[in-house]
């Protein structure tokens, strides 16, 4: 038996499709299709017509200095907090799959770092993180001058890093320990039988066999750090100081809504994309070949 | 090769006893077979062997040696699984070897003991596959490489053929009685079926509900069930089994007028018992036959080589199996023989054996 659904008529599978396909092209394509435009034309802040202008947008931003420093700091802020968000939760996660009592919470309790808006959460860590007052204040008793993310630019990428982290971290543990309790028990037993002890096992067992897990997770994460990170750069450090933190995202917001730069605005959202777009083919082409599918 | 002492072993979940303390003893190079039915506890106890599941009380020793808070590495064990629990993400080539690697074993050494094993199992042109990639037969192959490249003492076997199909399990079967031949390791076999537990022990452990019920060959265990439970585990069709009480010149049964007139020795008056014969004891003959009880015929099964003729006793359902060609037409009357012999009693209250016949008793005991 066929299990497709087919139509007699082609017209009637477009129909179904449309509601979709509108969604997609008001809500993707056209807002894409127009920040193209205006990435190739000089935009007045106040409205009133434009000029064509090609490619000078793109030719004057990859020009300026400060632009290069936003992508350098965007590429630390995803190395670090991508690697920093996948194995807290990974290691977090092959220790709760070992003692299953009580997973169920730590579940619904993980997951809702993730459902929390990012500025709520950055205002959070705002004041965890301050130098002023709670730990941080005792840290720097100790040592003087120690920890200030208003006059440190590394204080204050590691600010914004903890905070994305601790956001994400939830959300990779729930695929780890849904992925480590999808390998089955023997697998692990028979590795027992053969004397490899619980690093080994988790070495040369459990990890080659998550591997499909943290490539979607490495994706993502390297995705969202790009893109999600505006509400925390936003609240926690405005950018600060002086550009230490002004990630892509942010300088796109900041360039075109403070400095009514709309084509500069729009130039740099293209190469953001272009950026994500790339580094999602090399990870697909590069690093998917070390998974193993099951 | 080792011999495992069981001493007291119980096995407790939670607030939950599954094993209520077991004794056994296993002598070196000995295939034993424990048979049981699902949840009696059998797979529990043969991983507390290995190790996989911790002892709640009494001790599991290994050539003398108490084993209770060993690493299931430390044990000298080697586990066949039910599901294979092939490495997915390896070749057969690594699956056999992993035991070597981690044991750190030269690659130039752990590639020709590699070879040797496949050779003996008939995998040398399927090592750089993956398991995905194999037969059922091929993985059950590689997971018993698994087991065997590591010499080890002692071979458990966690009902591995369950998931093959009839004929393969036939095959294997023997390929694993053949195998324990050439290695002679301790080997313990662990499964529900009887056909497999018959063929391939040199001792079986009969196991229900957390205990065991009896211990001895595959034909100790058939011609002298211990109790109840055995006997209807053990021999396809099941036992047949009439309720009956004990009376000065036999035992009458109970749910009809009838009579088994057999001599009483040892059986005290009013017991309640069980009276077993097997399918393949009666004879099937003329109804009316003098001495012969008389049923009804419920239905024929054809086996080729012989077929089974359920008949109706009384609203008791009986068995018999035979090898004569002959075929009674459903809701006809027959007439059953069995020689005295053939008979085992058991206490109705307990379930064990009444062990009170002698063997050799020649002429029909059976009076309708």
């Amino acid at each position: 038996m066929e299990k497709r659904v087919t139509f007699g008529r082609w017209t009637i599978g477009i129909l179904f499709a449309v509601p979709q396909l509108l969604l997609i092209f008001t809500f993707f394509y056209w807002p894409a299709g127009q920040a193209v435009y205006w990435s190739l034309t000089l935009q007045q802040p106040w409205g009133g017509g434009n000029i064509w202008v090609g490619l000078d947008n793109f030719r004057s931003i990859l020009a300026n200095a400060d632009y290069w420093n936003s992508i350098t700091a965007s590429l630390v802020f995803a190395g670090i907090s991508t690697g920093l968000a996948m194995v807290v939760a990974l290691v977090l996660a092959a220790l709760t799959d070992r003692q299953l009592a009580g997973s169920r919470l730590y579940r619904v309790v993980l997951i809702w770092p993730y459902g929390i808006a990012a500025p709520a959460l950055a205002l959070a860590f705002r004041f965890i993180l301050a130098p002023e007052a709670g730990f941080m204040a005792v840290v720097n008793k100790l040592w003087p001058g120690f920890w200030d993310p208003g006059l440190d630019g590394a204080d204050a990428m590691a600010s914004i890093i903890i905070a994305f982290s601790w956001k994400y971290v939830g959300y990779n543990f729930i695929f780890f320990l849904a992925a480590f309790q999808a390998i089955p028990r023997s697998l692990i037993e028979a590795a027992a039988m053969d004397g490899s002890g619980v690093i080994r096992r988790f070495r040369d067992i459990q990890f080659p066999l998550i591997t499909p897990t943290i490539f979607f997770l490495l994706v993502i994460n390297i995705t969202e750090s790009f893109q999600d990170s505006f509400g925390i750069v936003d609240i926690m450090t405005a950018g600060g100081p002086a550009n230490a933190t002004n990630l892509m995202v942010y300088k796109i917001y900041s360039d075109g809504f403070k400095g009514l730069d709309y084509s500069g605005a729009a130039a740099q959202s293209i190469i953001l994309m272009l950026l994500i777009i790339a580094l999602t083919i090399v990870q697909f082409r590069f690093i998917e070949r070390r998974v193993h599918y099951r | 090769m080792a011999s495992i002492t069981i001493r007291g072993v119980k096995k407790n979940y939670a607030k939950t006893q599954v094993v209520h303390g077991v004794d056994l003893d296993f002598t070196s190079g000995e295939f034993v077979v424990i048979l049981g039915p699902s949840g009696c506890g059998k797979s529990t106890l043969l991983r507390m062997i290995a190790g996989l599941e911790e002892i709640s009380d009494g001790t599991i020793a290994i050539d003398g040696k108490v084993v209770n808070k060993l690493e299931p590495r430390e044990r000298g064990c080697a586990m066949v699984f039910q599901n294979y629990a092939l490495y997915p993400h390896m070749s057969v080539a690594q699956n056999i070897g992993y035991s070597l690697k981690v044991a750190g074993v030269p690659s130039a050494e752990r590639a020709q003991r590699i070879q040797a094993v496949a050779r003996v199992l008939e995998l040398e042109h399927l090592l750089d596959r993956k398991p995905m990639a194999l037969s059922g037969g091929q993985r059950q192959r590689v997971a018993m490489g698994r087991a065997m490249i590591r010499e080890p003492k002692v071979f458990l076997f966690d009902e591995p053929l369950s998931n093959l199909d009839a004929k393969l399990r036939v095959q294997m079967r023997s390929e694993i009685r053949k195998l324990h031949r050439r290695l002679n390791a301790t080997s313990v076999f662990v499964t529900h079926d009887q056909v497999e537990a018959m063929t391939l022990a040199d001792r079986l452990v009969v196991m229900n509900a957390g205990r065991v019920e009896q211990v001895g060959t595959p034909a100790e265990v058939y011609s002298r069930p211990a109790s109840r439970f055995v006997a209807t585990f053990v021999g396809a069709p099941a036992m047949n089994m009439l309720e009956g009480e004990v009376t000065l010149d036999g035992v009458s049964l109970l749910g009809g007028s009838r009579k088994l007139n057999v001599s009483r020795a040892g059986l005290s008056v009013g017991a309640k018992v069980a009276v077993g014969v097997r399918p393949e004891a009666m004879r099937m003959v003329a109804p009316g036959t003098p001495g012969a009880l008389e049923a009804t015929v419920d239905l024929i099964e054809e086996l080729g080589a012989g077929r089974v003729i359920y008949v109706d006793l009384d609203g008791a359902p009986f068995s018999i199996v035979t090898s004569e060609i002959v075929h009674p037409e459903p809701g006809s009357t027959v007439g059953l023989q069995f020689t005295e012999s053939d008979l085992h009693f058991f206490s109705s209250e307990t379930g064990g054996r009444l062990d009170v016949f002698r063997a050799s008793v020649p002429e029909p005991a059976l009076q309708g």
